[in-house]
């Protein structure tokens, strides 16, 4: 295996930018976007077979936590949050408790009345 | 020496993507508590949806997006011409998801089923609110859709000519990252709407 080659298989390779400082950049790997879409058509699989068997009070239930699993896939993966700085990942954290805090408060309201 | 700065660009763009989660969410916040007050006729309602249809574009979306992620792949690798391949492939599946969609549309409009119609205004407040919320979180999602795969054609332009390249390519991963966003909000959209009947 030549050197070339190496630095491809590689998932972290380091490439000198044109202006000469080194940065380390991540090449997700065919691979693994492979494995993550054939996860995410088997969650959707299952999704559809849960909601078609109808667990009654618990459907909407399996079906809301089979789609966050599935975002959170997408966001780690394909939006690549796994590899970039934990900036990030705190931001996009910070989002979404926000908006549960929104949920939390319009339901707390909706109940309450 | 020219600056640039892909990280800022990146940042940048999440904090789009963050006023895109708050805008579906407040319309996933009205979905949720208006299926708790008519829960009743959102399950008739919901009943009118074709599934099948919806779990097809399900898939065509879950497809587009590994393509466009491989497709960066095949950028940072020097492979162009993959990249080029893959990109065309995710624009496909964006045009088969349209199709679909006008079908889907179209049939609904066709026996009358539309914001306004006299067919609605003869139904419960809660499959008004069902097929109100229906039309226009599809609708919004559809422009979403329409702009992911425009931004995404500029960018098949722009790999195709070098500009984007093994060592220049944050405008593509902007653009998938919007992408994926079309993807994350239909993963909600599909069950919601199509699933629990």
């Amino acid at each position: 295996m030549t050197r070339d080659e190496k630095n491809r298989k590689s998932k972290i390779v380091n490439r000198n930018s044109h202006n000469m400082h080194t940065e380390t950049v991540h090449i997700t790997p065919y691979r693994t976007l492979a494995w993550v879409l054939i996860t995410l058509l088997t969650l959707t699989f299952i999704t559809i077979t849960v909601t078609w068997i109808d667990l009654s009070a618990i459907t909407v239930l399996v079906a809301m936590l089979i789609a966050s699993v599935k975002a959170y896939i997408v966001l780690t993966y394909f939006m690549h949050l796994k590899f970039e700085s934990s900036l990030f990942r705190a931001l996009v954290i910070m989002v979404l408790a926000i908006y549960a805090l929104v949920i939390i408060g319009t339901f707390v309201d909706y109940l309450l009345r | 020496m020219e600056h640039r700065d892909d990280i800022g660009a990146k940042l940048g763009m999440w904090v789009f993507i963050f006023t895109e989660i708050l805008l579906f969410g407040g319309l996933f916040l009205v979905y949720a508590v208006m299926r708790s007050r008519y829960s009743v006729d959102f399950h008739h309602a919901a009943h009118h949806l074709n599934a099948f249809i919806g779990a097809i574009n399900t898939v065509v979306l879950l497809v587009s997006s590994a393509t466009v992620a491989m497709s960066i792949t095949a950028v940072q690798k020097g492979n162009t011409k993959l990249a080029v391949n893959l990109l065309i492939l995710t624009l496909l599946c964006a045009a088969v998801f349209m199709v679909n969609k006008y079908f889907e549309w179209g049939h609904k409009i066709h026996i009358g089923l539309y914001p306004g119609s006299d067919l609605m205004i003869t139904l419960n407040h809660g499959e008004v609110m069902f097929f109100s919320l229906y039309f226009f979180m599809t609708g919004l999602h559809m422009l979403h859709l329409v702009i992911g795969a425009i931004i995404l054609a500029i960018v098949l332009v722009k790999v195709k000519s070098g500009t984007i390249n093994a060592n220049r390519y944050v405008l593509m991963e902007n653009g998938g990252l919007y992408w994926h966003l079309v993807d994350l909000i239909w993963i909600f959209l599909f069950p919601l709407l199509y699933l629990i009947t």
